[in-house]
């Protein structure tokens, strides 16, 4: 009798073992021929919802839409291929890096003809980290520079110097990234923020140690809060969130300094192993189109580089923001950030180390 | 004096506990994006919450997929503690240590090993690998609060039944289901609420368009968590605590029942 009980146990717990591979056949596709759908890879919120029903409704394309929150997330995603997507939207150095370890593929620009609405000097400023404009088409982009209290300093601020002034002691706020924290540090002494020149990053190093007692905090997205909030004079931060900051908290003010700074450019681009390329560059397509850009622009505050986009927004104040669309040639020392390798990425985490734990 | 001090002790206790909670709850009313200014009170984010097809998806998902594998979990997780009750002590205890391994092992070593297992076997990656993936991590919990019930249940009352004509299927639901019912429902709680909480697994096995809770969250980091998610999480812990008001105070509505009776 118990036998037979145990049996029984077995016979389900066999069955139950067999039915899962059954439910997963019907889940599994077939590679090979294009479908109506495109896999979109994005940042967290960066692109109007509405916009994706409007492109399907157009085009007769799904999309399937997938949000990741670093580069560095995204790009283990991308390169074990455990998902393929069809379209992604990494920062200026991960694109240069995607290219170099080969997972990006050409984009038929015969598909994209909206490219015209993007202006020249962006993708002059991509083809930094994407020789010939072959791989990537700018989306989103800005720059990273000093926000300010104009009731709590009493000098114009235009340069990085000040956020080694006595007089701010605990009121000023840096970024806690290895990049952004050496580009300040590096453009201050005139050197280019993607050095890899042993005696130029230990120049940094001491000067961020230097500069470390005066520091409030180390942060990433709370400057944003704390600045809002008055809790601090002095913050580095990037452009796109000082639109956002200066409309919470009008007594804020944003300025590039005038030694140079990054700028950053947020581009989409093709994976090689997309199953739908051609559904992907009528994504791309739709996503340079002036409408749809604007209302992104709208959604994100991020600045656009499609130029067309830029002449539809009818606040005056925003169209002409200085913050928004500075004038990039009226400044000197800006660079986007460059992939630096394996090595040169461990070298200045180590150096990063060594301010922290001073 | 010490009375006075054991209630101070009992309201830092809760001070600590809730403080953050009610912080989430005053938040959510916030006209301000922001948290650091208070732009006037408001409804619109439980009203853009509701109009936000993409959260509600990722809410459903993540409900559907609690259920579900908590509901497997149990299935599988009371088949094997059945067995492993009849083992001998050395089978007994190696399989009890095979199974707690998964339970003390980080998140972070599961997931990545469950995407590498599926990437083998060439799985697509969406609802159905999240779906397996809770399911696996949530059996130990299930056999984990079931086998002290069967080990405690009294075996004869199981070969009575069968004496007396019950088959071991029929048998098994009058007589031993009935007996291990409270050790299978606190592991279902427990399954359940693991698959809730639960992000690092999620992350590295879910597909593109297919979200729940967590991830669609951790995905708002760039450009900072928008207050609808405040809203979701208020009504989340509102339920939750209507939820065991009621469980608390049903049970002792019943003991009265009984003793009328």
């Amino acid at each position: 009798m118990k036998k037979k009980g145990l049996k029984i146990a077995t016979a389900l717990l066999a069955s139950s073992v067999m039915v899962f591979p059954l439910l997963l056949n019907g889940c599994t596709s077939a590679p090979g021929a294009e479908k109506k759908e495109v896999y979109v890879y994005n940042w967290g919120e960066y692109l109007d919802p509405d916009v994706l029903d409007e492109f399907t409704e157009e085009t007769g394309i799904k999309v399937i839409y997938d949000e990741f929150e670093t580069n560095e997330v995204m790009y283990p995603k991308v390169e074990a291929g455990a998902v393929q997507y069809d379209v992604i939207c990494p920062s200026d150095y991960m694109i240069q890096k995607m290219i170099e370890n080969d997972l990006l593929q050409e984009i038929n620009f015969d598909n994209v003809p909206n490219i015209k609405n993007i202006g020249n000097q962006y993708m002059e400023s991509a083809s930094e980290f994407d020789p010939g404009n072959k791989y990537a088409v700018p989306y989103c982009w800005g720059t990273v520079g000093i926000l300010y209290n104009k009731t709590k300093v009493d000098e114009p601020i235009d340069s990085w110097s000040v956020l080694w002034d006595e007089k701010y002691k605990g009121d000023i706020l840096m970024q806690n990234s290895v990049r952004d924290a050496f580009m300040v540090a590096l453009k201050l002494k005139g050197y280019s923020m993607n050095s890899l020149d042993d005696k130029e990053l230990e120049e940094a190093k001491n000067l961020l140690i230097e500069q470390k007692p005066l520091v409030q905090a180390y942060v990433v997205d709370q400057v944003r809060d704390k600045m809002i909030g008055n809790e601090a004079a002095i913050g580095v931060i990037y452009s796109g969130e000082a639109i956002y900051t200066q409309r919470e908290n009008s007594d804020l003010e944003y300025v590039i300094p005038k030694e140079g700074t990054n700028v950053w450019i947020d581009c989409w681009v093709i994976p090689k192993n997309a199953q739908n390329k051609e559904n992907a560059e009528a994504f791309i397509n739709y996503m340079c189109k002036p409408e749809v850009a604007l209302k992104n622009f709208d959604f994100i505050t991020y600045s656009t580089p499609n130029v067309e986009a830029r002449n539809l927004i009818e606040d005056e104040e925003i169209r002409n923001s200085p913050i928004a669309f500075p004038d990039l040639s009226e400044y000197d020392g800006l660079e986007t950030y460059q992939y630096l390798g394996a090595e040169g990425d461990q070298k200045y985490a180590d150096l990063w180390k060594q301010v922290k734990a001073e | 004096m010490t009375k006075i001090l054991k209630k101070i002790y009992i309201g830092l206790i809760f001070l600590f506990l809730y403080a953050p909670m009610f912080t989430l709850i005053v938040l959510s009313f916030n006209k301000s994006k922001s948290r650091a200014k208070w732009g006037g009170f408001t409804f619109q984010w439980y009203g853009k919450l509701f109009g936000n097809s993409m959260v509600m998806q990722a809410l459903i998902n993540t409900l559907l997929i609690a259920f579900l594998s908590a509901l497997i979990a149990c299935v599988i997780g009371t088949i094997a503690s059945l067995a492993i009750n009849k083992m001998g002590i050395v089978m007994k205890s190696t399989l009890m240590g095979v199974t707690n391994i998964p339970m003390l092992n980080a998140d972070i070593v599961t997931g990545i090993s469950l995407m590498l297992l599926f990437l083998f076997f060439r799985f697509k990656f969406g609802f159905t690998t999240i779906l397996l993936s809770h399911i696996t991590f949530n059996i130990p919990y299930v056999i984990l609060s079931v086998l002290p019930r069967i080990k405690k249940m009294n075996s004869s009352n199981y070969e009575a039944a069968l004496d007396l004509g019950a088959t071991p299927v029929y048998a098994f639901f009058k007589v031993i289901l009935p007996d291990i019912w409270p050790g299978l429902l606190s592991g279902f709680l427990m399954a359940f609420t693991m698959s809730l909480d639960d992000f690092i697994i999620t992350h590295f096995t879910k597909g593109p368009g297919v979200d729940t809770l967590s991830t669609k969250i951790y995905a708002q980091v760039k450009k900072g968590i928008d207050p609808e998610m405040y809203a979701l999480s208020t009504l989340i812990f509102l339920s939750v605590l209507v939820l065991l008001i009621l469980v608390n105070t049903l049970p002792a509505g019943n003991k009265k029942k009984k003793e009328i009776d």
